[in-house]
């Protein structure tokens, strides 16, 4: 098995209202910044997962993102799967930091 | 009559309910906690308000997957009527026994009030005017896709409407049924317009009655 990091952005449709990010255009607006005509707030959620290869980590992924991590009334979700570097494990492979 | 209260952590809504079915129909009533599967041998099943999972993720979404949500949703197979309340409505949404979602109210703000209503769809004047119930919501703003929305009017299953939308909600949606009109979902609270509730004015306590008959009648069939 092999060990992933992965990433679902999840997004409201544009058709959405999105009040924290409204919020800070307003903000920014008020202090005279008026050249930022959208801001949309959203979520990064970061997931490690074993699976036997990147398109089964991404399946996966993929599974709880519809099941779970975004609502496709309101929401898009976009993701990404990498796979993690381990730290060798013999000396002479570490490499110093 | 056997009701079933579904419970998570951070319902709050759940022992008003538990005390208007008892205290006011008489009701047997069965709390249900989330980490349990259930039989579906009860006459009628309510999903309270409150604030599940303290509305991480989105409001309603990590209720929506728990284990008792399974039984609940053979419950739904097996025609039961099944009452979301408020987050009960937003927890069935995110289990898709309702069609859309409800997302923040327009003006940003918790609104806590009394909200004029009027029955529509399958309830069309089924209450007096100037009828009214408690809202208590952060999101209760209704949206679907047109399409969804389309079969909502044509099916008639837009039961409750706000007279004047206070939360932004589409077709001002207030309370929604299934298609088979065997699932209902609301944001407004009809367990605290009860006599005896903190909410109840006196003159509006038969209000909440009002809705109860509706439900209970879906019960008998």
């Amino acid at each position: 098995m092999k060990h992933f990091t992965a990433t679902a952005t999840v997004r409201f449709k544009k058709s959405v209202l999105e009040p924290q990010g409204k919020a800070i255009q307003l903000s920014l607006a008020e202090k005279g910044s008026h050249e930022f005509s959208l801001v949309r707030v959203g979520k990064y959620i970061e997931v490690e997962l074993e699976a036997e290869s990147a398109e089964a980590a991404k399946q996966k992924m993929d599974k709880i993102a519809g099941d779970m991590l975004y609502n496709d009334v309101m929401e898009t979700c976009e993701i990404h799967v990498a796979e993690k570097a381990l730290v060798p494990s013999s000396p002479a492979g570490r490499i110093e930091a | 009559m056997k009701a079933g209260v579904l419970t998570f952590p951070g319902s709050n809504c759940d022992h008003d309910l538990v005390e208007a079915l008892r205290n006011e129909y008489k009701t047997d009533v069965e709390l249900l906690w989330h980490t349990t599967p259930f039989e579906t041998s009860h006459d009628i099943y309510f999903v309270p308000g409150g604030f599940s999972y303290g509305d991480y993720l989105r409001t309603g979404a990590l209720a929506a997957q728990s284990k008792s949500m399974d039984s609940l949703r053979q419950a739904a197979a097996k025609n039961k009527p099944i009452i979301g309340i408020c987050n009960g409505f937003q927890i069935l949404c995110e289990a898709k026994l309702l069609p859309g979602a409800l997302i923040r109210n327009t003006n940003l703000q918790h609104i806590c009030e009394w909200s004029g209503l009027t029955g529509d769809g399958d309830w069309k004047g089924a209450f007096p005017a100037g009828y009214a119930l408690p809202i208590s919501h952060g999101e209760g703003n209704f949206i679907c896709s047109d399409g969804e929305l389309e079969d909502i009017k044509q099916n008639g299953q837009a039961l409750l409407r706000y007279t004047n939308n206070p939360n932004g909600a589409m077709f001002d949606i207030a309370g929604l049924a299934s298609k088979n009109k065997r699932v209902i979902g609301l944001m407004p609270h009809p367990e605290r317009a009860l006599a005896g509730q903190p909410d109840a004015q006196v003159s509006r306590a038969r209000y909440g009655r009002l809705f109860f008959e509706r439900i209970f009648a879906l019960a008998a069939v």
